[in-house]
Formats: C-alpha cells, sequence, structure tokens
C-alpha cells in the first residue's frame, strides 16, 4: 500500500549510494542480439512488431530516492527499479492476472503449503552473468534477513512464519509455506531478483543499503539498465542486451535503445514538458489539465483509460487522545468516535459535486474501498446512498447533538454539551484535488452547522501528524493500491497496521468491528479459493461502509497520454499506468536502417 | 493648481473605497456561496441593446450554455435575457461589520448574475473581488498604521537626541531591512496552531507587516527631524527653556507630518501587495473567506491559467486602486514640497 501520489516510508529513507555516484556510465552494447543461442527460452509477446532503436523521454516528478529495490518506497524510485528489475511470476497490468517470468511455469499442490516454480533457461543479469536457483535463494534469503529492513519482507510471512525456500535443482526452486496463502502465486509479482555474484559481499557485510545501481555494483533482470544519472537533471536507462523477452517473430526485446527520465517537479511543469514535445508520454494528468492538454492536440494522444485503484476519502483521528490532553481534544474525540457523526459526515458529503468539479467528471463517486477500477473485488450489493442532509441531521440529532440560530442568519451544531462542533481537516498542499475535496466538503458540512478549517500542510509533516505525532482532527487523504488483490492494502485494514491510518500499529484493536476486520482480513487471506476469500471480503467492506472510518470520496480516472509515434502504447489502470510494457514501446518515427 | 490635483485624486480613492467598505450593499451575493452547477461561467456583460436592435433602459445579461458539440465551450444564449434588477433583498451581511441588512444593489430574478463570472466552486468572482477587498485594503491601511507609529517614534527619538541612542536605534533598524521577512513569516507560521482562525491570520499579517516595515519610514523620518531641531525657531524656543518634550511635540513632529502622508500613501498599496503574496503563498487568510491575494492564487494552476481568461480581471481592477495611491503621494509629495520652500523663504524674510 501506499499512500498517493507523494509517497514516502518514514523508515526506509537510507541514504543510497547513487545520490553520490554523479555520472556513470556502462560500455555502450553495439549491434542487436538475435535469439540464436538454443539455450535461452524466451518468453513471447503478444501484440504489435515493432522495430529497434530510438529514445524516449519520459518525466519523473521528482528525483528518485534510491534505484536499489531493497530500500526503495517511493513511487519515483519504483517507477524506475520496475524498468531495470524482473520477478519470478509477474502480474500483467492490463488483465490484472498473474503470467510467467523468470519461471516459466509453477505449480501449487493440493493443500496450498508448497510451490514449486521452475526457471526459465539460459537467463542473464543485465552484466551478463548466468541467473540460476542460487541467485533466488540468495534473493529470498535477503528479503527475509530482519537486518535488512527489506520493505518486501512483511509479504513473505504468512501465518506469522516466513516462507522456507529450498533448490530442487538448478532451474527448480520450492517455497514452503505454513498455512495456505490466498494471494497465491501473485505474492511473486514486484520481488526483483537479485545478482547474488555483485551482492554477496555486501550483504556479508551488512552494506546493503548502501549499494546503488552502478553497473559494476548492480545488476538486474529488467528491459534496461543504467547508463548515465546526472544529478537533479536524468537518469539515462540503456537496453539490457541479455533481456529474456521477445517479440513474436523472434526479435528480443526491448525495441527502444534508451530509456531517459528526466526530472520534473511539478505537474504543471510536466504538462508544459509534454505539450512542447520535450517528453514523449505523460501520467498521473489532473483532469482540468487533461482538458487543456485535449483541446488542440499537436501530434499527441490524450486517454482515459478509465477508472484506477486510487481511492480517496476523509478520516477523523479515532487515537486515545490519552488523559493528559487538553479538554478540547478529548471533546472533539468524543465526537468522532461516535459512529452516528461520522457517518452523518458521510451523508452530507456530495460525492457528485467532487467528482464533477475536481474531477471534471473524469472519476467516480466512492462508497466503498474497491474502486471500480478494480474488476474483481467489488462488492456488488454495497448500498450508494444518495446524498441527503436531511439523514445526516437526523443522525446528529440521535447522537444529541443540536442546532442554534447564530446572529447573521446562520445556524451552527452544538454538541451535547454546549460546545460548538468546530475542526480542521488537513490536506496535502502539494495536491490540488484533494484541496478542492476539502473546500467541497467544508461547505457541505458548513450547511449542517459545523464550523471547519481546510489547513494545507506539506505532504511529509501531514503524514508525520497521522502516523507519528496523532495531532490533527480529521484529513483527506488517498491511496492508491498497486494490485488489485486485497492483500496490497493489508496494512490500511489490520488495527496492528502501520498505515491504519484513523488509529495506527494498535496492539489490540481499539473496537469490536476493527477485531471483526481484523479476523476476516487474516481468514480471507488463507482462504484457498476465490470464492472464499470474496465473501470474506465483502463483508469486511459492509463493516467499512457501516463505521465510517474512512469516509470514502471519489476514484480518479487514470488520464495518459503519449505521442503519435510511440507504438505499442497501451496504458493499464495499474502502476506503472504506461510504462508497464516498457520493454514493447517503439517508436514508429525511428528509419528501420539507423536502429541497428 | 497641485491642491486641485490632490482632491480629484482623493475623490476616486473615496468612490473606490465606498465600493469596497460597503460590499455587502453592492455585492449581490455572499462571497463564500458556492454554486456547484455553474462552476468556470464566464463574466456576463451588461446589454442594453437586444438581439433586434431595441434599446432597453433597464440592463440585462444573457445566461450561458454550452455551444452545441463542444464538452466545455460557452455562448450567450440570446432567447432567455435576464434583466437586472435594483434594490433587492438577498444574502444576509453586515454593513460596515455591524449593522445587519440584506438589500443589494442589485441582483438577478430567479437565476445568478455574475458580472466578472465566477471560479472553481462557482461563487460569484464580483462578490469576492469586492468582500477581498476589504480585508487586503484594511490589512494594508492597519499595517500602514502599525508602520507609521513605530517609525515615527523611533525615527523622532533618533534624530532628535541623536549621539548612542541615534546610533544604537538605526543599527537596530537596519537589522529590521536586512531581515528576509517571508522566511520570518514562515517560521512564525511554524510555531503557531494548525488551524489558525481567518480573525488571528489577518491580525497576524498586520503584525509582521508593521513589525518589519517601520525601518525604512523611520529613518526618513529621523532624517526630518534632524533638520527640523535646528532650525531657528525650534532653537529660539529651546533657548526660551522648553523642555524636549513639548519641543519634539509642538515644533519637531509637525513639520515630519508631510513625510508621513506621503509615507502612508506610498505605504498601503505597498502593504496591500504584501498581503496579496503572503495570501497568494497560503500564509495569508484561509480559504473560503476572500482576500486579493487569495482570488490571484487562483492563477497558479497552468490549467486555470490557459482556460478562464477572467480570473486574470481581479487583477486588472486592482489598477485603478493602486493608480489612486500613487497619484496621491505624488501630489502630496509636491505639496509638501512646496510647502517646505515656502516655510523657507518665509524664514529667510523674518
Amino acid at each position: 500500500m501506499r499512500t498517493a501520489r507523494a509517497k514516502v516510508h518514514p523508515r526506509r529513507n537510507l541514504p543510497s549510494l547513487l545520490m553520490v555516484l554523479g555520472v556513470v556510465s556502462a560500455p555502450l552494447f553495439a549491434g542487436h542480439p538475435q535469439p540464436k543461442n538454443p539455450k535461452e527460452e524466451f518468453l513471447v509477446m503478444p501484440g504489435e512488431i515493432g522495430h529497434s532503436g530510438g529514445r524516449l523521454v519520459v518525466s519523473l516528478r521528482g528525483e528518485p530516492k534510491t534505484l536499489n529495490p531493497l530500500i526503495a518506497a517511493d513511487s519515483r524510485s519504483r517507477e524506475v527499479i520496475g524498468v531495470m528489475q524482473a520477478d519470478l511470476v509477474h502480474i500483467n497490468r492490463a488483465t490484472q492476472l498473474t503470467e510467467p517470468a523468470l519461471a516459466k511455469s509453477w505449480r501449487i499442490s493440493a493443500n496450498g503449503l508448497t510451490y514449486t516454480l521452475t526457471l526459465r533457461q539460459g537467463l542473464k543479469f543485465s552484466d551478463g552473468q548466468p541467473l540460476d536457483a542460487d541467485d533466488v535463494l540468495f534473493t529470498f534469503r535477503v528479503y527475509l534477513d530482519e537486518n535488512v529492513h527489506a520493505p518486501q519482507r512483511d509479504l513473505l510471512i504468512v501465518g506469522g512464519k516466513p516462507i522456507s525456500v529450498r533448490k530442487a535443482d538448478a532451474q527448480t526452486i520450492v517455497f514452503q509455506l505454513s498455512k495456505p496463502y490466498g494471494v497465491g502465486e501473485r505474492l511473486f509479482d514486484g520481488l526483483a531478483i537479485l545478482p547474488r555474484h555483485l551482492l554477496e559481499k555486501p550483504y556479508q557485510e551488512g552494506k546493503l543499503g548502501q549499494i546503488g545501481a552502478a553497473p559494476n555494483q548492480w545488476a538486474g533482470l529488467g528491459p534496461f539498465r543504467l547508463k548515465e544519472y546526472v544529478a537533479g537533471q536524468r537518469l539515462v536507462l540503456e537496453r539490457n542486451p541479455y533481456y529474456w523477452k521477445a517479440d513474436s517473430k523472434g526479435n528480443r526485446l526491448p525495441y527502444l535503445d534508451e530509456l531517459i527520465f528526466v526530472f520534473v517537479p511539478n505537474a504543471d511543469a510536466q504538462v508544459l514538458k509534454f505539450q512542447s514535445g520535450e517528453t514523449d508520454l505523460i501520467s498521473q494528468v489532473g483532469a482540468e489539465n487533461f482538458s487543456v492538454l485535449s483541446r488542440q492536440p499537436r501530434g499527441y494522444t490524450m486517454v482515459d483509460a478509465g477508472p484506477g485503484l486510487e481511492y480517496n476519502f476523509l478520516f477523523f483521528n479515532l487515537n486515545d487522545a490519552g488523559e493528559k490532553s487538553s479538554p478540547e481534544v478529548l471533546r472533539k474525540r468524543k465526537w468522532f468516535r461516535e459512529v452516528k457523526f461520522r457517518q452523518a459526515v458521510s451523508a452530507a458529503a456530495d460525492r457528485e459535486a467532487i467528482v464533477r468539479l475536481v474531477y471534471q467528471g473524469r472519476g467516480t463517486p466512492l462508497w466503498g474501498l474497491v474502486t471500480p477500477g478494480n474488476k474483481r473485488w467489488g462488492n456488488a450489493v454495497m448500498p450508494h446512498p444518495a446524498r441527503s442532509l436531511d439523514r445526516a441531521r437526523a443522525l446528529l440529532r440521535e447522537a444529541g447533538f443540536s442546532w442554534r440560530d447564530e446572529p447573521g442568519g446562520e445556524t451552527a451544531l452544538f454538541d451535547s454539551d454546549g460546545k460548538p462542533v468546530e475542526f480542521s481537516i488537513l490536506t496535502s498542499s502539494s495536491n490540488a484535488d484533494r484541496s478542492k475535496m476539502a473546500a467541497l466538503i467544508q461547505d457541505d458540512l458548513k450547511q449542517l452547522g459545523m464550523r471547519v478549517q481546510v489547513v494545507p500542510l506539506e505532504f511529509r509533516s501531514l503524514l508525520d501528524r497521522v502516523t507519528q505525532t496523532k495531532d490533527y482532527d480529521a484529513c483527506v487523504m488517498g491511496i492508491v493500491s498497486f494490485d488489485a488483490d486485497p492483500n496490497s492494502d493489508i496494512n490500511v485494514w489490520l488495527s496492528s497496521g502501520g498505515t491504519h491510518l484513523w488509529n495506527p500499529s494498535q496492539t489490540h484493536p481499539a473496537t469490536a468491528w476493527e477485531a471483526e476486520m481484523d479476523r476476516l482480513i487474516e481468514e480471507q487471506m488463507s482462504a484457498r479459493t476465490f470464492t472464499e476469500r470474496k465473501k470474506l471480503y465483502d463483508r469486511a467492506q459492509e463493516i467499512l461502509a457501516e463505521n465510517q472510518p474512512l469516509i470514502f470520496l471519489a476514484s480518479p480516472d487514470i488520464l495518459v497520454g503519449a505521442k503519435n509515434t510511440v507504438g505499442n502504447f497501451h496504458p493499464a489502470v495499474l502502476e506503472p499506468y504506461v510504462l508497464w510494457n516498457a520493454e514493447q514501446l517503439y517508436l514508429k518515427n525511428v528509419p528501420e536502417s539507423a536502429s541497428r | 493648481m497641485t491642491r486641485r490635483v490632490l482632491t480629484r485624486w482623493l475623490i476616486v480613492l473615496l468612490g473606490l473605497h465606498g465600493l469596497v467598505v460597503c460590499a455587502g450593499f453592492f455585492s449581490p451575493y455572499n462571497p463564500a456561496e458556492q454554486d456547484r452547477n455553474h462552476v468556470y461561467l464566464p463574466p456576463q456583460l451588461l446589454h442594453l441593446v437586444d438581439p433586434t436592435g431595441h434599446l432597453h433602459f433597464r440592463p440585462f445579461v444573457y445566461p450561458w450554455k454550452l455551444r452545441p458539440d463542444t464538452p466545455d465551450l460557452r455562448e450567450e444564449d440570446t432567447a432567455h435575457p435576464l434583466p437586472l434588477r435594483f434594490f433587492v433583498n438577498g444574502a444576509h451581511y453586515r454593513l460596515l461589520g455591524v449593522f445587519p441588512a440584506r438589500l443589494h444593489l442589485f441582483g438577478g430574478e430567479d437565476t445568478r448574475i455574475c458580472l466578472l463570472g465566477t471560479d472553481a466552486y462557482g461563487r460569484d468572482q464580483f462578490s469576492r473581488f469586492l468582500y477581498g477587498g476589504q480585508i487586503s485594503l484594511l490589512a494594508g491601511f492597519l499595517g500602514a498604521a502599525l508602520t507609521l507609529l513605530l517609525g515615527t517614534l523611533v525615527g523622532s527619538v533618533a534624530g532628535y537626541f541623536g549621539g548612542l541612542i541615534d546610533d544604537a536605534l538605526m543599527r537596530f533598524a537596519e537589522l529590521f531591512l536586512a531581515l528576509p521577512w517571508l522566511y520570518l513569516l514562515f517560521a512564525l507560521r511554524a510555531f503557531l496552531p494548525l488551524a489558525v482562525s481567518p480573525l488571528k491570520a489577518f491580525f497576524l499579517i498586520i503584525g509582521v507587516i508593521g513589525a518589519v516595515g517601520w525601518a525604512r519610514p523611520g529613518r526618513l523620518i529621523r532624517g526630518v527631524v534632524l533638520s527640523a531641531k535646528e532650525r531657528d525657531f525650534v532653537r529660539a524656543a529651546r533657548g526660551f527653556g522648553a523642555t524636549d518634550r513639548y519641543l519634539l511635540w509642538n515644533h519637531v513632529l509637525p513639520e515630519t507630518r508631510g513625510v508621513i502622508l506621503t509615507q502612508a500613501a506610498i505605504l498601503i498599496p505597498q502593504f496591500v501587495l504584501a498581503e496579496m503574496t503572503l495570501s497568494f503563498l497560503g500564509l495569508g487568510v484561509p480559504e473560503p473567506v476572500p482576500s486579493w491575494g487569495n482570488l490571484l492564487s487562483n492563477l497558479q494552476q497552468y490549467s486555470v491559467l490557459v482556460s478562464y481568461w477572467w480570473m486574470y480581471l481581479p487583477a486588472l481592477l486592482m489598477v485603478p486602486f493602486f493608480l489612486g495611491y500613487l497619484g496621491l503621494a505624488s501630489s502630496l509629495q509636491e505639496r509638501t514640497e512646496t510647502y517646505m520652500i515656502e516655510r523657507r523663504s518665509l524664514g529667510g524674510v523674518t
């Protein structure tokens, strides 16, 4: 799980060697290899046949913190790492289903506890060294090592015990689980396989966290490898000559010679760069900028890829305030913990207006956590109550709130102790969409007599307030799930989760319904069939809708664009939206002869 | 001659400020009221002549409708003119912040009339401009008053007593001149509680503007005091045994009156701009309370900049205010200079 757009992981901002590398370069690969080696088993990709050559320029919202997948937690780093590394089994971003990657096949035992994966023949890292089962064993040893603090570790603990990994032969690896795991082979997605020949020594010395992506330090299995890094400006990746995918004609992928990320700090600057033709692709475009770009497209096409997996919501601070807090804080927490208060706020929120005004209609109102972009997990029977101020008022009245006329013709809401209902909503100052949502909710709640202030805060300090100091009233935030499977956001729903935003990292579930949620989430994790999991997850969605710890608001469409010269451009609603098939992207205007 | 120019500028300014002070009456709607079905409506022009060429004495506007087969382009719907009604009852407001009232100069019958268009929330830009002026101009006024009070105090003490006091105070003033005040405000804001009420934020702005701005007028006033205290009539009074306090109050300070007035006319627009800068950066009075800075901060977004030209209009309408103040300042300065020359030549005769 990660919070949308400006994402950080508070614990894992380790310094990366990449930052001090300055400019690195690798010997250029000459010529275009044909898959003549009979030992190599290519993964053949369907799709349009492109031609090789050329460079594609993409803007990145700021510099990646690191290219080391063991410490990367921010989305920018992960976007780059995504095209430099590869996993055993991969989730196809378009179909949302798993497909073979480094493992050409896998088998799950009847009891669901043993996974047997067979590696592709003739795999090589981007430095030409061969890959075998020992690299895979090493990779999982590193991920599971507590001292490494890899963010992937949590995913590999099933039923409280780490997965055990064993080598059957040079191409076959056996994973043993202590409990059945509902996600199945999706588990392997995003777990980059590490080069043992380069990392063994730093690992023994405990220096893995300081390793960058320089060619002499790291080798990946992704379609691209690092060529040049200019701090503060750009990152140049070049074709990995040993990549293991080919098109249906047998040409080794990727098509592009170079993939260049330029660092552009804000959304408007990204739009200008794309509009002027400096970049070839653009993703995560805001709705208003999307209209601007669509108005007079000059050699590019804008695409509304449909609803994504981002959900935006309002939540109240439900943490235990403690004895020492001021009476004001205690009073506010009492309102927020009243479920009818939260239901009233939800009933008053004008979701349709949010979709219309914030997303210009390119979005969907939300009443639950599963966005329409998620194809399999939505609860179809969930109610979608229309906005009703009357229902909101009735709920507040039941909870003991009352109204009084203020001088000046306005009515104000008072709690049962006769104190006016006033609180503030935090938003991220860098996210114009969410600030706008907060302003709309402010006005919605004014009609209930609540006096609300919107406080824009820099994202990092906002996150610090929510997860660390817990000093806030309410907050508008968004989360982009990186997979459609419910397990991707498990840290939000488990009461012990660090991103259980309204009351994070609880030792015991604070309420009965949170305990029930914990049970459902854990049960669906070990349930064997999809139907079983879906039933449990549907119930979890109902509990959330009933208790409104997060008041779901809206989900934006994935808005992207590409120059008309970019071939095989098929945006997905899962991240990375436009670069998920980077190896198949090609430039139509590169002459065939020039590419060789 | 100068006196006539001065009066002319004063009348212009009084008229403009009258509009802002009585914003409740001149603006048709509550500035925070959202109309979510009519966001980013272009301004409605006042018409007197209908499409058939007939002249109407009651001005009217046309509502906007979407142009067929375009997603977001609008055109005037000439089939349904909306006549302006004058002296209508509408939203509640308080005249001069005290008297409750609901009479407005004009308004529409059923549909809203938005002379400057609407913003991202469908709020009437015209009402927001007038109400926003209240905040911004008042911040300018109070900021200038505070600055001049502090400046006069420090400047006159430093100039009159001279010596070590002068040195100390002037070095202190220089320190303030060198202070990066924007960062000071950032730092100050970090210490304050998270949610600052609009009123607190307003006084914070004035406090910061006043505390930082006094150094320059202070030095000017010191200069005037320095020369004034050496005048013959001041020396004579001192010879007769007048106390320092008497001298400062009755002979020296009146000499600075011209400078102070001119400074005020320069500082007010400068501080209005300061308020706008702060609001533009999100450090000013929080939304949905309108201020001129908040109005302009809409333009920070590229999409607004290229799509909705009428969001620039508030900036254009602020120009007469600033021009008025600059005109006033220059004619005030002229007047002070002639006055000084007259005084000096008179002094020569006696």
